[in-house]
C-alpha cells in the first residue's frame, strides 16, 4: 500500500495511449477520507469565551479555511461541531438536539477546559461536567481558552483520525 | 448633593430609614448606604426617582445577599442629572422573603428582580411576570441560598 499521506493517488496516475485523458486508480477508503477530512464544515456555534478564540481562528490572521473548515449556519450542512465554551445544564438538551440534526458522518471537537470537564465551573450547580456527558467527542483541545493554534492542531488531529477510517467499519468517527 | 447631605435629606423624609450602622461601610466609595424597612421600599424608591433633588433615574444594580440569619436586598442608584450615587439595603425575613416590586418605578428592575427570585427565592409583590429567568423552568430550589442542597443529576 502506498504512503497514507500521499495515498495511492499519485502512484496510480497512468496515461492511456490514444484515449487523450488520464485515469486515477485509487482506493475508495482513501478517496472518501480525503474528501471528508479536507472539507470539515463546522456548525457556527459558540457558547462562551472560547468562541472568541474560535472566531479568531476563522478570521484572516489564522484562516481556518486553509484546512477546509468553514462555518455553516445550519446543522443540516455541518460535518463538525466545535463545542466552544461552558455547557450549562440548560444548554445541554439543545446541544444534543443540534448533534442529532447533523447528518452522518459527524465529528465533535470539545474546545477548552469547560467543555472538556467543566473546568473552573466544576463545582457549579448549573454546569455540565464535560460535554461528553451529552454527545460523543472525537478530539479534546485543552486550554482556557485554547489559542487558535491549539484549535487548528485539534482539527489536524481530527483529520489524522479520519484518515485512518475505513468505509466498512462505520460512517462517522464518533458513531 | 454630597453623600452626607443625601443621607440627611432621605432620613428627614422617611423616619424609618436609617444610615447603615457600620459607619465605615456607609460612605465607602462615596456611596452612602441606607437601611430601608421592607414596607417603605416602594415609597422611598418612588421619591428617589421623582424628587428633583434626588433624580435617581438609573437603577444600576439590584441583587441580594443571604446572611443566613436574614436575607438582604441591595440596590444601587445613580443620578445622571446630579451625578450622585446611593445604595439601599432591605433586610427581609429569611424564611418568607417578600417585598414590593419596584419594576413600575424602574423598568430595568423587572428582569433583575426575576434573577433575584430565580437564585434567592425572594418574592416580589405586584411583579408583572415573576418567573425564572436563567435556570431551567423545572429547576428545584434557589441555588444562591446558603441552605441550598444540590442533588446530582445526569449531568454531574
Amino acid at each position: 500500500m502506498a504512503d497514507r499521506n500521499v495515498g495511492p493517488l499519485l502512484s496510480a496516475v497512468s496515461r492511456i495511449p490514444g484515449a487523450g485523458g488520464e485515469i486515477i486508480v485509487t482506493e475508495a477508503d482513501f478517496f472518501i477520507n480525503w474528501a471528508r477530512r479536507s472539507s470539515l464544515w463546522a456548525l457556527t456555534f459558540g457558547l462562551a469565551c472560547c468562541a472568541i478564540e474560535m472566531m479568531a481562528t476563522y478570521a484572516a490572521r489564522f484562516d481556518f479555511d486553509r484546512f477546509g473548515v468553514i462555518p455553516r449556519p445550519t446543522p443540516r450542512q455541518a460535518d463538525l461541531i466545535i463545542i466552544a465554551g461552558t455547557v450549562t445544564k440548560k444548554m445541554a438538551p439543545r446541544i444534543e438536539r443540534l448533534y442529532h440534526q447533523m447528518p452522518d458522518p459527524k465529528y465533535v471537537i470539545s474546545m477548552g477546559s469547560c467543555s472538556n470537564c467543566g473546568g473552573p465551573y466544576y463545582d457549579a450547580y448549573s454546569v455540565v461536567k464535560g460535554v461528553d456527558k451529552v454527545i460523543p467527542v472525537d478530539v479534546y483541545v485543552c486550554g482556557c481558552p485554547p489559542r487558535p493554534e491549539a484549535l487548528m492542531y485539534g482539527v489536524l488531529k481530527l483529520q489524522e483520525k479520519i484518515r485512518e477510517k475505513t468505509f466498512r467499519e462505520e460512517v462517522g468517527a464518533s458513531a | 448633593m454630597s453623600p452626607e447631605d443625601l443621607v440627611q435629606a432621605v432620613e428627614a423624609n422617611f423616619p424609618n430609614v436609617k444610615k447603615e450602622e457600620s459607619a465605615e461601610d456607609a460612605f465607602r466609595d462615596e456611596v452612602p448606604i441606607l437601611m430601608v424597612p421592607a414596607d417603605d421600599l416602594h415609597g422611598v424608591c418612588q421619591t428617589l426617582r421623582d424628587g428633583d433633588e434626588y433624580s435617581f433615574d438609573f437603577l444600576k444594580n439590584l441583587t441580594a445577599i443571604d446572611y443566613e440569619d436574614r436575607m438582604t436586598l441591595v440596590m444601587h442608584f445613580y443620578s445622571l442629572k446630579h451625578r450622585h450615587k446611593l445604595a439601599l439595603k432591605v433586610d427581609l425575613d429569611r424564611d418568607d422573603p417578600i417585598v414590593d416590586s419596584v419594576s413600575d418605578v424602574w423598568l430595568t428592575a423587572n428582569w433583575q428582580e426575576r434573577e433575584v427570585f430565580d437564585l434567592f427565592g425572594i418574592q416580589f409583590n405586584n411583579h408583572p411576570d415573576l418567573r425564572r429567568i436563567m435556570l431551567p423552568d423545572d429547576w428545584v430550589g434557589h441555588p444562591l441560598r446558603k441552605d441550598y442542597v444540590h442533588e446530582p443529576d445526569q449531568y454531574d
